[in-house]
């Protein structure tokens, strides 16, 4: 007996196969059986048929840059409950970062990730592996073994690694497994220890500023040893308008670089920090609003591979410590699309097969993984969106283990609906 | 003609005083004001008056502070409140106990009004917003330092008359300064144009967008200004090595005699104190004729009392 799920009616928007129309999705066995306009509901009394008219029918959802605190701090996140959040937010796939603790640093704490995953039985988890020891950013960590084991990525994300030969040293050693390496650009010296973005607000508030510069530093020496070592490289979270423009000549001189932005850098400035809210306390920092209509143009021009929300649980014990000591980080994983609809689809920045393809094939072919796609023989991983409902952001009931979500309340327009994993019903809206 | 209210309301309606950025004109004149009558207590045979008798003041100061402290303390007394010191050098609180399970276990003793000075900027914002007690800002971190603003445009009003139309320098480490940020709501909304003077290694980002002038020497503004407030070099504060030397720094911005022949004779040197002798200023300007430097510290006492009173009155009032 095989496994058949049938999804009818809906408008199908898959752009890695440039398709976006009404149509039927047949998946047999978890696999992606057809696509067509009419296709008959199967003979089998188990089949489940969904009808889903008025909705999107998408690639399962891919987020390459989530913290779900497994090992070392599980009370702030578990793999098990991340993977719940990111199936409630439409996620089929995400890649959870190094910096546990210890770090993901060896092929044990990769599989560890993955077997946790599996119990979890949710979403796909895959995960990066530190480019660096203990993510010192002295010594290599064993990155073969690791790229062996499943690592799509290598990154000593929460901070960048400062020394340019040891970056070099990573990206030259990384071009021996075709592998990625993913950095958090921010150089620390020009960055000062500062907690908010650099600038009149800093200024007012009397807080330590990260000048835009520390990214942008960062970022240019990366691309140069770019072109020294034709690494895959991949700038995550940009920030800045300085940011776009060095990513735009890099893209134009074909060097191999990606980029992605997260939600909050499209949706709020360093103003939002003006109460000593340490919700809106992240790293990178809440920037400026030229440094929004920047990369908005940035995502319109498709200069962005991949939009990627940095979901960085935190106890709210430890969010309820003065602006200064407090840990950097949102957590918006399962709100994250409604977002991104509320900052590119509302304000017509882009369609929604741009916004699909932000979160489907884009994040995949930056990563190399087989997703992101409807293709025949794929993966069943499906999302269900319903694009025109209107409701609030409700931080309380998220499934997340923490609560700092600085969206409660805002109102949205965009919900997943069914979120299908390798053929399996994983999430469903309640009604 | 206005319509009599039952109840009689003060003017000063705030429960907790945290920065001069957000008052307005007229409230930083009312404190000034009130200051003025609190004035005459400390010169009487019997310096205590009944206000805030039965109150407990808790002056929770994580930082290092002489003069702030004793003045608080002072003024707490001579209102008559009961005053718990609580001093904590600690500024970290990643570890041990968090300032608000600190602020609230104070609270659980029934404490009044709260004094706290902490090295973050906004830990007395934060703090009001978790505890019911008031909560005056004695310092947080580098945003500001509002009793030191008052009694500084205080001190000037009460020699100058009024702050309008005046010329005031404010010389050093701005980036890392409270006093410079109060003085500078204070005085701006007071009427006074501000000058920052420092070397841009010591100004703050976006120091242009401020209602302020900034000045790379101290002698392009010596000739012109009517008041000059130097600030102390923190040398505990300066990451990195923002001037080459202290000779260096003084040539370019220490009031010296020679500069102060320039100034107007009538000049007010102000200086939040402790003084570094020799850096910010020469010996004799700090006791010269033209310092206000002790005047402040007297001032001092009568602003934080009035402070300490309305907050308290404020507090009633919501009660």
């Amino acid at each position: 007996m095989s496994s058949v799920l049938l999804i009818k009616n809906g408008r199908i928007i898959d752009p890695a196969n440039a398709i976006d129309k009404k149509a039927d999705l047949l998946i047999v066995d978890g696999r992606v059986a057809e696509i067509a306009d009419h296709i008959q509901e199967p003979p089998q009394p188990d089949a489940v048929v969904i009808d889903a008219a008025g909705k999107l029918v998408t690639p399962g959802l891919i987020d390459i840059h989530v913290h779900f605190r497994e090992p070392g701090d599980e009370e702030e996140e578990t793999i098990e409950s991340g993977s719940a959040a990111a199936v409630a937010g439409g996620f089929t796939s995400v890649v959870c970062m190094p910096n546990t603790k210890p770090p993901i640093e060896n092929e044990t704490d990769v599989e560890y990730v993955h077997r946790k995953a599996r119990q979890a039985r949710k979403t796909h988890v895959y995960t990066m592996g530190a480019i660096t020891r203990q993510a010192a950013g002295v010594e290599l960590a064993e990155m073969g073994f690791m790229v062996e084991a499943g690592a799509v990525g290598f990154t000593d994300d929460g901070r960048g690694v400062q020394d340019p030969a040891v970056m070099l040293r990573a990206m030259k050693y990384a071009t021996m497994f075709d592998t990625l390496i993913a950095q958090h650009c921010q150089d620390e010296a020009f960055a000062a220890n500062g907690v908010m973005n650099a600038g009149l607000q800093s200024t007012i508030l009397g807080l330590p500023g990260a000048d835009a510069l520390a990214e942008q530093a960062m970022l240019w020496r990366d691309i140069q040893l770019v072109k020294k070592t034709n690494v895959r490289y991949h700038a995550q979270h940009i920030s800045t308008a300085d940011s776009v423009e060095l990513i735009r000549a890099a893209k134009k001189d074909s060097l191999r670089v990606t980029c992605e932005v997260t939600p909050h850098h499209l949706l709020l400035t360093e103003q939002a920090c003006c109460d000593y809210d340490t919700n809106y306390k992240v790293n990178p920092p809440l920037r400026t609003q030229q440094d929004i209509d920047a990369l908005k143009t940035a995502i319109a021009d498709g200069l962005v591979d991949a939009l990627a929300s940095d979901h960085a649980p935190h106890l709210q014990s430890e969010k309820e410590l003065e602006f200064l000591a407090a840990p950097f980080g949102i957590a918006a994983l399962e709100c994250a699309l409604a977002l991104y609809v509320k900052a590119l689809i509302e304000p017509n920045v882009i369609d929604w097969p741009a916004l699909v393809k932000l979160l489907t094939a884009g994040p995949a072919a930056v990563i190399g993984i087989d997703k992101g796609t409807l293709a025949k023989g794929r993966q069943g991983d499906v999302a269900i969106i319903d694009p025109n409902t209107n409701y609030k952001i409700d931080v309380t009931k998220l499934r997340s283990k923490s609560r700092n979500c600085p969206y409660n309340g805002w109102p949205v327009t965009a919900r997943i609906e069914k979120t299908i994993v390798a053929g399996e019903i994983r999430y469903s809206a309640g009604p | 003609m206005a319509v009599k209210r039952k109840t009689k309301k003060s003017f000063w309606q705030h429960k907790h005083l945290l920065s001069l950025r957000d008052l307005t004109v007229e409230e930083i004149a009312y404190i000034l004001d009130t200051a003025q009558g609190f004035e005459l207590i400390s010169t009487r045979s019997v310096k205590k008056a009944p206000p805030l008798r039965g109150k407990v003041v808790v002056n929770l100061f994580f930082e290092d502070s002489t003069r702030t402290r004793n003045s608080f303390f002072l003024a707490a007394n001579r209102l008559s409140a009961d005053v718990i010191e609580f001093t904590k050098k600690s500024s970290s609180v990643s570890k041990g106990e968090t300032l608000l399970d600190t602020a609230r276990n104070l609270e659980a003793m029934g404490i009044d009004i709260v004094v706290i000075r902490h090295s973050a900027g906004g830990a007395a914002k934060f703090l009001s917003r978790n505890i019911n007690a008031s909560v005056i800002n004695a310092g947080d971190g580098y945003c500001e330092h509002p009793t030191q603003g008052l009694l500084d445009v205080y001190t000037i009003r009460k020699i100058k008359g009024s702050l309008a139309g005046l010329k005031i320098a404010i010389v050093g480490d701005i980036a890392h300064s409270r006093v410079a940020r109060s003085d500078l709501w204070a005085m701006s909304k007071l009427g006074a144009e501000v000058i920052f003077v420092g070397p841009p290694t010591l100004m703050p980002p976006q120091v242009d967008q401020l209602p302020v002038s900034v000045a790379y020497s101290l002698d392009q503004v010596i000739e012109k200004v009517d008041v000059v407030n130097m600030l102390r070099i923190q040398f505990e504060r300066l990451g990195g090595n923002p001037f080459p030397s202290v000779r260096e720094y003084s040539h370019y911005f220490g009031l010296t005699v020679d500069r102060m022949k320039r100034a107007k004779p009538d000049i007010l040197v102000m200086h939040p104190g402790p003084i570094n002798r020799g850096l910010e200023m020469e010996s004799e300007v700090a006791d010269g004729r033209n310092s206000v430097i002790l005047q402040q510290v007297t001032n001092g006492l009568a602003v934080r009392m009035a402070v300490l009173f309305l907050v308290n009155q404020a507090a009633a009032m919501e009660d």
